[in-house]
C-alpha cells in the first residue's frame, strides 16, 4: 500500500492548525470552540490514498484512489479518483474516461462470483470457485491428453496443444503476464495472443 | 513508441496520420498542444474523416481509407526530387549505400519471386550482394544503381502527386503542402513526430503503412532525436507489455521467436539466430540472443534446463504454420477443431471482425471460460438478446465458465505505457464479492492440472510438472515475486568476463540488468528487456521522482523504461559522425572523446568510437533499413495494395485483390463484397468518451455518447434520401446494423480514380450488456481478413452499402 504522506496529509494538519490558531486569535471563547467541536470531520478522515495509473489506454496517466471501509462489506471501497498532478505525463489532468473511473470501479455489473452456463441452457448460474477451478482442469487434462501433439507427420517432435486456446487480456499487470505466459506455454498452447493482434 | 509521451513538447512538426490522438489519447496529445504554444510547432493531419484532431491542426488533408503506402511513397519522392534529405544521417545511418542482388526488382505491383498458387513470395532475390570478405557491398556515393539508395529512388517514382490525387483522393495541392511542411524537417535541427495507431495497423498491409513512414523519418533524421520518433499510440494500458513479455501465439519474451517445426533441434534453432554483423565494427547485438534464451529457460524450468538436455528446447511446442493468431484460432473453431478456449480480460465477439462467424465458432465450442472483472458480451453470446443477439439459446452446447477477476484498482504490480515505462502501481481496495486476482487464478487453474498430471500421468507431463513454481504460497504468487523473476538473478556466481576474479552478481542476488545474463545456464531471467526493473537497488519501477534537469522531457527517475531505461530508442543518432548533437539546442547523447553520455541512458556501447560503430546497435548493418531483406512477407519496400474490399482495382494490376500475400481462408472468400453491390467505403473508429466495450458498463459514459450512430457525408445522405438522425441500415457482404445517422460536414466525398468515393463512419462501444442503450458495433459488418505479417485484421478499410430504415428521426 502506498500511501502518501507528502503533500496532501500536510496541507490538511496545516489546514487544520490555521483554523484553530486564527479562532484563538479573534477572541472566541469556550462555547464557539464547543461549537467547533461539532464541526463535521474533514472529509478525508479514516481515508487511504494509492497511487495507480489509468486503466483504460497506453498514456498511463497517474491517478490516486481514494477509499474507507465500507461498513457493511468490511471491505475498502473507492469513493473517489483524481488525477495525479505529481505525475510527469498527465500533471492531474484526466480524460472523460479517466474522470469518470469511478464508476467502473463500482459498476452494477461487475462481476462478484463464479457463474456457469449449462450445455443449451438460458440463464447462469452459481459455481463454487472449487468446482470452477477443478472442472476447467479436469476439461483441459482430457483434451490435452487426447489431442496434444508429440510428434508431426514425419516424425519430428513438435509437442503443441492445438485445440485449445487462450486470449490474454492486456489491462493486466506484467506480472500476471509472465504468470499467465508461464501456465499457457507449459502445457503447449499455441493458440496465445492479446489485444495487441487487433 | 521509440520516444515517450512527455518528449512530443520537443518537437517542431507533427503528423497524426493512422491515429485521432486528440480523441483517443486525450492526455497524451496534450504534449502536442505544449509543442505548439511553445516552441511554435505545427500539427498535420491526414485522415479520411475531419477528426477532433484535425480541428486543433494547422493543416487537414483528406485521404481515402486503405491509400496510406501511396501517400507516404509520394512523401519520399517528394523529399528526393526537391532534395529534402538529411545526406550525412541517410549515408551514414541507414543502409542507403548497401548493393542489392541483380535478381531482385518490382514490375505490375508485385517484387520478384511471387508465387500466384502458394500467395507467398519467393524472397532470396531480397537481400544484399554479400563480398568475398563476408559483408555487405556498399557504395558511399550512393550512385550505383544496385544500391538501396538507386532502388528506392526507381520505387517511389510512380508515386506523383497526381497519382496521390487518384488512389488517395487527396487533392494535389494538399499534398504538395504538407509535403513542403514535411520537407523542412529534412534539417538537422528541425524535426517532426509521427503519431499514428489502429488506422494504420488494422489493414491487410498495416505492417508497410508504418515501415513508410519510418523511412520517410529516416531520410528526414528524425530517429533517434528528441521530438522526433515512430510513435505507436497503443490502444489498453499494458498491451505494450503483454506485447513484450510476448502473450502471442510465435513470442517468446523479450522479442525471442517460438521455434517452428524446421527447427526440430537447439542446434538448429540457433543456427538461424547467429546475427553475424553484416558490416564491420557493428555490434549486432542480437548475437546475445543466446544468453537471453537459456535464462528464459532456466526461468521457465529451472534445474529440468540443463546443457546436457539443450535447455529442455523439447518443451517448447513448435509452429507448423507462422502464428495460431486469433483469425486462425476462430477459424478452427468454426471447422470443429478446437474445443477450449479462454478469454481473459477479452471480449472477441464484440472485438473480432464478421460477428456472424464468432457467434457460430464460439457455439461449436465444448467449454468458454472468461475471466474479467465485467461482463461481457462474450460470456453471454448464448443469450438472445432479440435484435441485438438473437441466438438459439437451446441449440448451443458450448458450456461456459465466468470467473470474476479484480480490476486496476484492487491489484499492484507494473503496467507499461506506450512510451516503454514500466509504472508500478498500488491498490486501493479489494476485489468485489468473491472476484479474485488474476494471478491467483492463473495459479489454481496451473496447479490443479499439475495435480492430475502428478496423480494419473498423461502426455507429456514434463514441460507442467517441472515448471518452476518455487513461490512462497503457491497457490498466490505476488507481483513482486513475479517481477524479480522477470527481472533474473544468478544461480551461480556471474563474473566479470574481463576480470574472473570479479563477482558482479553472487549466486542467488538479482542480476543488475541483462548484461549479466549468461548463456552457461548460470542466470535466469524470464523477459531479458525487462531485466533492470526490480534489481538489488530495488523495485526501480516504482520510483517516483519527477524532476527532469533541463527540462529535456526525459523523467529518467520517473519509474523505469525498457531497455536499461532508455528513454528513447536509437538516441545514438541524435548525434553526427563525430558524436555531436545534430541540433545543440536539443542535445540528448554526445561523446566527450572517452565515452558517450547525455540526459538519457546511450543506445551504444559507453565506449564506442562514433565514427566506427553504426547507431542501429539491434541491426546486424549497423544501420536503419530503408530496405527490408526479406523481413518482411509483402515487400522490401512498402508497395500499393488496395484493401481487400475497395472500390477501385490496383492502378499497378487491375487483377491484385488486396494485399497478394495475406491469408485468407476459403470459407471467407465468398463472404468478401465488391463495389457493384456494396459501393460505399466504411471505416471503424473509437469516441473520446469511451473505451472499446469497457465503458458501456459506467453510466456516467454511456449516458455522455448514449446511442449508436454511424457518420456520414451530408452528400451520401441526399444521395440515399437519409434524414439527419434518422435511422438507417447497414450491411455489407456479412452482416447488417442499424443505427442513427450522424450527417455531418466532417466527412466529405472523394473523387478517386474519376469515381466518387463516399465514406461511412462506424463508431464501437455499443453491445448489450452494461449501462449504456443496447446497440451494435462495426464488427457485425467488418471482414475476416488480416495484415500479411501479423495478421491483425482489415477493421478500417471494407465496404458496405446504407439506407433509409424505420425509426423517428430525432435531432
Amino acid at each position: 500500500m502506498n500511501i502518501d504522506l507528502s503533500r496532501r496529509s500536510f496541507l490538511k494538519l496545516a489546514g487544520a492548525g490555521v483554523a484553530a490558531t486564527s479562532l484563538g486569535a479573534m477572541g472566541f471563547g469556550e462555547a464557539e470552540a464547543a461549537e467547533l467541536a461539532h464541526v463535521r470531520d474533514f472529509k478525508l478522515v479514516a481515508t487511504t490514498e494509492a497511487r495507480n495509473t489509468c486503466p483504460y489506454c497506453s498514456v498511463a496517466c497517474g491517478v490516486i484512489l481514494y477509499s474507507r471501509k465500507d461498513e457493511q462489506t468490511g471491505k475498502n471501497r473507492i469513493f473517489h479518483i483524481e488525477g495525479d498532478a505529481d505525475h510527469p505525463t498527465n500533471r492531474g489532468t484526466l480524460c472523460p474516461k479517466g474522470a469518470a473511473l469511478r464508476g467502473f470501479v463500482n459498476a452494477e455489473t461487475r462481476l462478484t462470483q463464479p457463474m456457469i452456463r449449462r450445455a443449451g441452457g438460458t440463464a447462469f448460474e452459481p459455481i463454487s470457485w472449487d468446482d470452477a477451478l477443478n472442472k476447467i482442469a479436469r476439461t483441459m487434462k482430457d483434451d490435452r491428453d487426447a489431442n496434444f501433439m508429440t510428434l508431426n507427420e514425419v516424425g519430428i517432435p513438435v509437442n503443441r496443444w492445438t485445440t485449445a486456446g487462450f486470449l490474454a487480456a492486456s489491462a493486466t499487470t506484467n506480472e500476471t503476464a509472465w504468470a499467465t505466459y508461464k501456465v499457457v506455454r507449459s502445457m503447449g498452447i499455441v493458440g496465445f495472443d492479446n489485444q495487441a493482434r487487433v | 513508441m521509440t520516444n515517450s509521451w512527455t518528449d512530443i513538447k520537443n518537437t517542431d512538426l507533427v503528423i497524426v496520420m493512422g491515429g485521432n490522438a486528440a480523441e483517443a489519447h486525450p492526455c497524451g496529445f496534450k504534449w502536442v498542444t505544449e509543442a505548439k504554444h511553445h516552441r511554435g510547432a505545427k500539427l498535420i493531419v491526414v485522415d479520411p474523416r475531419f477528426t477532433r484532431t484535425a480541428s486543433v491542426s494547422d493543416y487537414y488533408a483528406p485521404i481515402r481509407p486503405g491509400t496510406d503506402i501511396v501517400f507516404l511513397m509520394a512523401l519520399i519522392r517528394y523529399m528526393m526530387e526537391n532534395d529534402k534529405i538529411q545526406w550525412d544521417y541517410v549515408r551514414n545511418y541507414t543502409n542507403a549505400s548497401l548493393i542489392v542482388k541483380d535478381e531482385f526488382g518490382w514490375k505490375d505491383g508485385l517484387f520478384t519471386g511471387y508465387d500466384e498458387e502458394k500467395r507467398d513470395y519467393d524472397k532470396s532475390s531480397w537481400d544484399y550482394v554479400i563480398g568475398e570478405d563476408g559483408y555487405a557491398e556498399v557504395d558511399p556515393t550512393l550512385e550505383n544503381p544496385r544500391c538501396v539508395w538507386q532502388l528506392l529512388r526507381a520505387h517511389v517514382d510512380a508515386y506523383t502527386p497526381e497519382m496521390v490525387e487518384r488512389v488517395c483522393g487527396t487533392p494535389s495541392d494538399r499534398f504538395l503542402k504538407i509535403a513542403e511542411m514535411i520537407g523542412e524537417c529534412s534539417s538537422p535541427t528541425k524535426t517532426m513526430t509521427s503519431m499514428y495507431a489502429l488506422g494504420w495497423t488494422q489493414h491487410s498491409k498495416g505492417a508497410q503503412n508504418i515501415r513508410g513512414m519510418a523511412m520517410l523519418q529516416l531520410i528526414l533524421g528524425n530517429i533517434g532525436v528528441r521530438g522526433g520518433g515512430m510513435n505507436a499510440l497503443r490502444g489498453h494500458s499494458n498491451i505494450q507489455g503483454l506485447t513484450d513479455i510476448g502473450l502471442m501465439s510465435n513470442l517468446i519474451p523479450g522479442y525471442l521467436n517460438i521455434p517452428t517445426e524446421k527447427e526440430p533441434s537447439w542446434e538448429s534453432y540457433m543456427k538461424s539466430r547467429a546475427f553475424k554483423p553484416l558490416r564491420p565494427n557493428q555490434t549486432s547485438y542480437w548475437q546475445n540472443y543466446p544468453k537471453f534464451m537459456v535464462s528464459f529457460m532456466k526461468a521457465m524450468w529451472g534445474d529440468a534446463a540443463t546443457k546436457e538436455n539443450d535447455w529442455a528446447y523439447n518443451y517448447l511446442p513448435k509452429l507448423d504454420v507462422p502464428t495460431y493468431d486469433v483469425l486462425r484460432m476462430f477459424e478452427l473453431m468454426d471447422q470443429g477443431r478446437c474445443n477450449l478456449y479462454f478469454c481473459q480480460g477479452f471480449n472477441p465477439l464484440l472485438a473480432f471482425p464478421d460477428r456472424g462467424k464468432v457467434t457460430r465458432s464460439l457455439s461449436k465450442l465444448k467449454l468458454l471460460v472468461t475471466m474479467d472483472p465485467l461482463e461481457t458480451e462474450t460470456a453471454r453470446f448464448w443469450e438472445n438478446h432479440g435484435e441485438h443477439n438473437p441466438v438459439d439459446s437451446a441449440a448451443i452446447q458450448t458450456e461456459v465458465i465466468q470467473l470474476p477477476s479484480s480490476c486496476f484498482a484492487e491489484d499492484e504490480g507494473s503496467l507499461t505505457n506506450s512510451g516503454r515505462w514500466l509504472q508500478w502501481h498500488w491498490p486501493g481496495a479489494e476485489p468485489p464479492g468473491d472476484a479474485k486476482l488474476d494471478t491467483w487464478i492463473m495459479a489454481q487453474i496451473f496447479l490443479r492440472v499439475r495435480d492430475l498430471y502428478l496423480k494419473e500421468g498423461g502426455v507429456f507431463p514434463d514441460p507442467i510438472v517441472n515448471l518452476t513454481w518455487d513461490y512462497a504460497d503457491p497457490n498466490d504468487p505476488t507481483a513482486e515475486e513475479l517481477a524479480k523473476e522477470m527481472n533474473g538473478r544468478a544461480l551461480e556466481d556471474v563474473t566479470d568476463p574481463a576480470d574472473q576474479a570479479k563477482v558482479l552478481a553472487a549466486k542467488g542476488k538479482l542480476v543488475k540488468n541483462f548484461t549479466e545474463l549468461r548463456d552457461d545456464g548460470s542466470t535466469s531471467c524470464g523477459c531479458w528487456i525487462y531485466s533492470g526493473c526490480w534489481n538489488e537497488d530495488g523495485n526501480n519501477m516504482a520510483r517516483r521522482d519527477n524532476s527532469d534537469p533541463d527540462e529535456t522531457g526525459a523523467y529518467a527517475n520517473w519509474s523505469w523504461s525498457w531497455p536499461v531505461n532508455r528513454r528513447t530508442l536509437y538516441n545514438r543518432a541524435s548525434a553526427d559522425l563525430a558524436g555531436n548533437p545534430w541540433d545543440p539546442e536539443r542535445p540528448l547523447i554526445w561523446w566527450t572523446g572517452e565515452k558517450w553520455t547525455g540526459y538519457d541512458v546511450p543506445d551504444i556501447a559507453p565506449t564506442a568510437k562514433p565514427d566506427e560503430v553504426g547507431p542501429f546497435i539491434m541491426n546486424q548493418e549497423g544501420v536503419s533499413r530503408l530496405f527490408t531483406r526479406g523481413m518482411m512477407r509483402d515487400g522490401p519496400f512498402p508497395t500499393h495494395m488496395e484493401p481487400f474490399e475497395s472500390p477501385m482495382a490496383n492502378v499497378f494490376n487491375a487483377k491484385m485483390r488486396g494485399n497478394p500475400v495475406a491469408r485468407l481462408f476459403e470459407s471467407d472468400v465468398a463472404h468478401l463484397g465488391d463495389s457493384t453491390e456494396f459501393p460505399f467505403v466504411a471505416t471503424s473508429y473509437r469516441l473520446t468518451e469511451h473505451f472499446h466495450y469497457w465503458t458501456k458498463h459506467n453510466v456516467v459514459n454511456a449516458s455522455l455518447q448514449p446511442e449508436f450512430f454511424v457518420e456520414i457525408s451530408e452528400e451520401l445522405a441526399a444521395e440515399r434520401g437519409i434524414t439527419r438522425g434518422g435511422q438507417v441500415r447497414v450491411w455489407s457482404k456479412r452482416g447488417e446494423v442499424w443505427a442513427k445517422a450522424l450527417v455531418t460536414k466532417r466527412i466529405k466525398p472523394m473523387i478517386c480514380d474519376g469515381k466518387t468515393v463516399h465514406v461511412v463512419g462506424i463508431p464501437l462501444h455499443w453491445g448489450f450488456v452494461g449501462a449504456a442503450r443496447k446497440g451494435w458495433g462495426p464488427n457485425s459488418l467488418t471482414p475476416f481478413v488480416g495484415d500479411a505479417n501479423i495478421e491483425t485484421p482489415e477493421y478500417k478499410a471494407f465496404l458496405v452499402n446504407i439506407e433509409p430504415a424505420v425509426g423517428e428521426a430525432v435531432s
